[in-house]
């Protein structure tokens, strides 16, 4: 048992009348809440009255508990997971828990975010001291009833024990006192050892709710007098718009208003949520989405070119030519990289490309906001609500306070919508057109907005002496927007000689944060750039690494490293383990990776068939060191889908650029990977360390590519250098 | 603008629109049914997947002129209680990450065995390929179509 310091200020508890009783009903930040059935126990019977503990928490008189879950939810479970860990340290029956998705409410939570696979991590503090305080709350209340001391009770499954007495009470039954008691300066958390929720698998509280079809989506917001809105942004990065005539538009059914909207007025500093390469673009106001769909075909808008019109052509030129200049910055140095090479027996030099890439969440953007002349209620798929409210506040002429935003949970994220520019245009339309609107995209709009994981190019170069042993790599890479190098990562740390050096092209197409970002690009050359240098040294692809991990684990070079070593071949270890490393089964191919990001290491391995020249995945082993495991089965779905997204991308997708705009603008063209496609079957096992929890969400993604191209070398004799591998050679093998 | 009788989930609709309005802006935003989702449009991801007198078509490519007598299912009216045989089995895998795309998978994946009770893997890889899942849940969609075969 460990004890943390709360850090609650009572104030914020104590926002709400006390109850005949003394007990104390529904703070307010309740009415902001999205009230939900029962999950867990479809059966379960509601209490008619709800005691707030704190804002994490509530207590029914008979028991029942509801727990927020603070973070948006974007397909990676916390909506379940992060309420399980405050059940845990309440200790309470998680069929006696309903969950509610909170809204944004910074008094009562922090960081209200979906991004960096940090929800858990960053929030398993706060989450099991807010558990533990209520439980707290609750002994102190019945210890005062009993006139026992509190450090003679104990919980059980929403149950206190006075073992001396004999006697017994429910959660419930204390409730009202607990609400009114003092909040301690610190409390007692459980030994991670006897955690009974973390740690076994439980259900996703919305699957019920999911495949009936209810309604959960922010598309699904239904409201009094609302009107559907879309928007018109220019077709081509160098555009802008000058002028439109909305005649024709207004003349059709069902079409009410048509007007200018600018996100990013003068005056209005612009957060870095807040990308996004059209602040100007036409709103079309009407009473139903096709009716606004047809008459936005019927609008005629003038665009202005404001720069150069790009083409994929020019970017991939343009990196190439950025890579032959002697501007790189330096990231970092250890020894010397350049006598290294001069005297090395053998050099290896490759060089990775990947293409754009959108996000194309299935639901598409939207949002929903009823603005009044002292209010704006949002409602809709946020990442970042928090930063959302600040621009909204500013672009509407309002305080923060005034303005209250919803989280919706939502049709997939993948870093998309951590861009709230579409939020931000639903908040300004219902302020010019004075009624709710909610705003909808097409998947044209999305595709063509902007926002997307960036084109990259990256160089690396081994040298090996004589015993094939790994004494010098550099690392060489450019992006737009940005660079992808992580100069502290992995080999970093593992040889004498090191250099890292970046550059960076501008463009006027927007980027921003995509899955697991630039790691989703590094993993898939460096651990292919290391496949192939292990071959070059004559080495075991999985031993080579390791003896580089043995490096940077007993005699670490350099400064900074990122990375645990030993925690790192604790993963490949267990994956050669699991997957019976050696030789494949007759016809199969095998591939293997490692990758750490997001505070988490992942290793795995990849048996890969060649039917009719289609490569097909036949299983994937993966082993995962995260800390602690939540909810185990969950754990093991977002791994799985990192994993199917991961070889999905680096096989089939590319987002390409002619005359300033996209080339794909819908699944028709735009490649995704289809069920047929999947892995066959993919075993996850996760290191047990108790160590507490990392990243989950984006970690599994990275590795897999390189996984799969250096099982596609070993069934094809051919390295893949460039994403979409597909796109090389329709036909492998 | 036209008015429409439609037969969705057993019950009639009387709805007043424009003849090529698709069945799935029918649904979301007269019928009230959100269950369905839009997704691309032009039928290339499956999430607007819905029976017609049983066989599964994208919604938002059938204009509800087409429609006519025939039975409309979504998945609101796929069982009366959510127990149908695919839904239990999603439950059961526990299948969902974001949910966005799962009524128009579970849509798919029923025609499909009640057409073909007990489907073969090349069999499900065909039937389920039209259905885009970005979060990637293919392998436990795929592990549910085969509990809900041994469950239906």
């Amino acid at each position: 048992m460990t004890f943390v310091k709360t850090s609650y200020n009572r104030r914020s508890f104590l926002k709400v009348s006390t109850a005949a009783g003394g007990g104390i009903l529904l703070g307010f930040s309740w009415l902001s809440s999205c009230t939900s059935e029962p999950a867990q126990a479809p059966g379960l019977t509601m209490p008619e009255n709800w005691y707030d503990i704190n804002g994490f928490l509530k207590i029914g008189e008979n028991g029942v508990v509801t727990i927020m879950s603070p973070n948006p939810e974007i397909g990676q479970n916390v909506k379940t997971s992060m309420p399980m860990i405050v059940a845990e340290e309440l200790d309470v029956d998680w069929e006696h828990v309903v969950v509610e998705q909170a809204g944004l409410d910074t008094e009562n939570f922090t960081r209200q975010l979906a991004g960096g696979s940090q929800s858990i991590r960053q929030g398993w503090n706060s989450l099991r001291t807010a558990g533990a305080t209520a439980r707290y709350l609750l002994l102190a209340a019945a210890a005062q009833q009993w006139g026992v001391p509190v450090e003679e009770l104990a919980t059980e499954a929403g149950v206190i024990h006075h073992e001396k007495s004999g006697q017994s009470i429910g959660y419930g039954e204390v409730a009202s006192a607990a609400a009114g008691m003092e909040v301690p300066s610190e409390v007692p958390l459980k030994d991670p050892s006897a955690f009974k929720i973390i740690g076994s698998s439980r259900k996703n509280v919305d699957a019920q709710k999911i495949v009936t079809g209810q309604p959960l989506f922010g598309l699904d917001v239904q409201r009094e007098g609302m009107r559907i809105a879309m928007v018109a942004h220019p077709p081509a990065f160098n555009l802008e718009l000058e002028s439109f005539d909305a005649a024709d538009a207004l003349a059709m059914p069902g079409i009410e208003q048509v007007f200018a909207i600018d996100t990013a007025p003068e005056g209005v500093e612009q957060q870095w949520s807040d990308v996004n390469a059209f602040p100007k673009a036409v709103a079309i106001v009407g009473r139903s989405t096709w009716e606004v769909m047809q008459a936005r075909k019927a609008l005629k808008v003038t665009w202005k070119p404001t720069g150069q019109a790009e083409s994929t052509g020019q970017h991939t030129a343009a990196l190439a030519k950025l890579m032959e200049k002697p501007t790189a910055l330096p990231q970092r140095k250890d020894g010397d990289p350049d006598k290294a090479f001069e005297g090395a027996a053998k050099i290896v030099e490759r060089s990775y490309r990947a293409p754009f890439l959108a996000h194309n969440t299935m639901e598409p953007m939207n949002f929903f906001a009823h603005v009044q002349q002292d209010k704006a209620e949002l409602e809709g798929p946020i990442q970042t609500p928090e930063f959302l409210r600040t621009t909204v506040a500013a672009v509407l002429g309002m305080e923060p306070a005034q303005v209250s935003i919803m989280m919706t949970r939502m049709g997939g994220g993948f870093g998309r919508r951590l861009y709230g520019q579409f939020a931000t245009q639903a908040a300004l339309i219902s302020q010019q057109a004075g009624v709710p609107v909610k705003l909808v995209y097409t998947r044209e709009d999305d595709m063509t907005q902007g926002t997307y994981r960036p084109g990259y190019l990256v160089t690396y170069r081994a040298a090996l002496d004589e015993s094939g042993n790994l004494i010098a790599v550099q690392v060489k890479g450019a992006g737009i927007h940005g660079s992808p190098v992580f100069a502290n990562r992995f080999p970093a740390g593992a040889v004498d000689h090191y250099k890292a050096e970046d550059y960076s092209l501008d463009s006027n197409i927007s980027t921003g944060a995509w899955r697991a970002p630039r790691s989703n690009f590094m993993a898939y050359a460096e651990q292919s750039f290391l496949d192939e240098v292990a071959e070059a040294a004559g080495k075991d692809p999985i031993d080579f690494r390791l003896s580089l991990f043995e490096r940077a684990a007993t005699d670490p070079v350099g400064e900074n490293n990122d990375y645990d070593a030993e925690r790192y071949a604790g993963v490949l270890k267990l994956v050669k383990e699991k997957s019976g490393w050696g030789k494949p089964a007759p016809g199969l191919h095998r591939g293997v990776s490692a990758y750490y990001c997001h505070n988490s290491y992942v290793a795995q391995v990849v048996d890969v068939e060649i039917k009719g020249g289609q490569p097909k995945v036949k299983k994937v082993w993966c082993a995962v060191d995260c800390g602690i495991v939540v909810n185990p089965d969950a754990a093991r779905n977002q791994i799985e889908g990192g994993i199917v997204d991961g070889i999905g991308h680096a096989m089939y997708s590319a987002l390409t650029f002619a005359d300033g705009r996209p080339e794909q603008q819908n699944f028709d063209r735009y490649r995704l990977i289809r069920h047929a496609e999947a892995p066959e079957e993919i075993e996850t096992f996760f290191v047990d360390n108790g160590i507490d929890p990392t990243g989950l969400g984006e970690p599994s993604l990275p590795p897999i590519q390189s996984a799969l191209a250096n099982a596609l070398y070993q069934a094809t004799g051919k390295r893949l250098y460039s994403q979409p591998f597909m796109s090389e050679a329709e036909v492998l093998g | 603008m036209a008015k429409f009788d439609l037969k969705i989930n057993n019950q009639s609709y009387q709805v007043d629109v424009a003849p090529e309005t698709p069945l799935l802006w029918v649904l979301r935003e007269h019928a009230g049914l959100t269950g369905t989702k839009f997704g691309c449009g032009i039928g290339q991801c499956g999430v607007c997947t819905v029976h017609l007198n049983g066989t599964a078509m994208r919604s938002c490519s059938l204009p509800v002129s087409a429609v006519g007598t025939k039975a409309v299912t979504t998945i609101e009216g796929l069982s009366e209680k959510g127990d149908h045989p695919v839904q239990q089995a999603w439950l059961q895998h526990d299948v969902p990450q974001c949910g966005y795309c799962q009524a128009g998978q579970i849509m798919t994946a029923a025609a499909l065995l009640a057409q073909n009770p007990t489907p073969s893997d090349e069999e499900i890889n065909t039937a389920m390929n039209g259905n885009l899942c970005r979060c990637g849940t293919y392998t436990r969609i795929h592990a549910a179509v085969k509990t809900a075969s041994s469950l239906g």
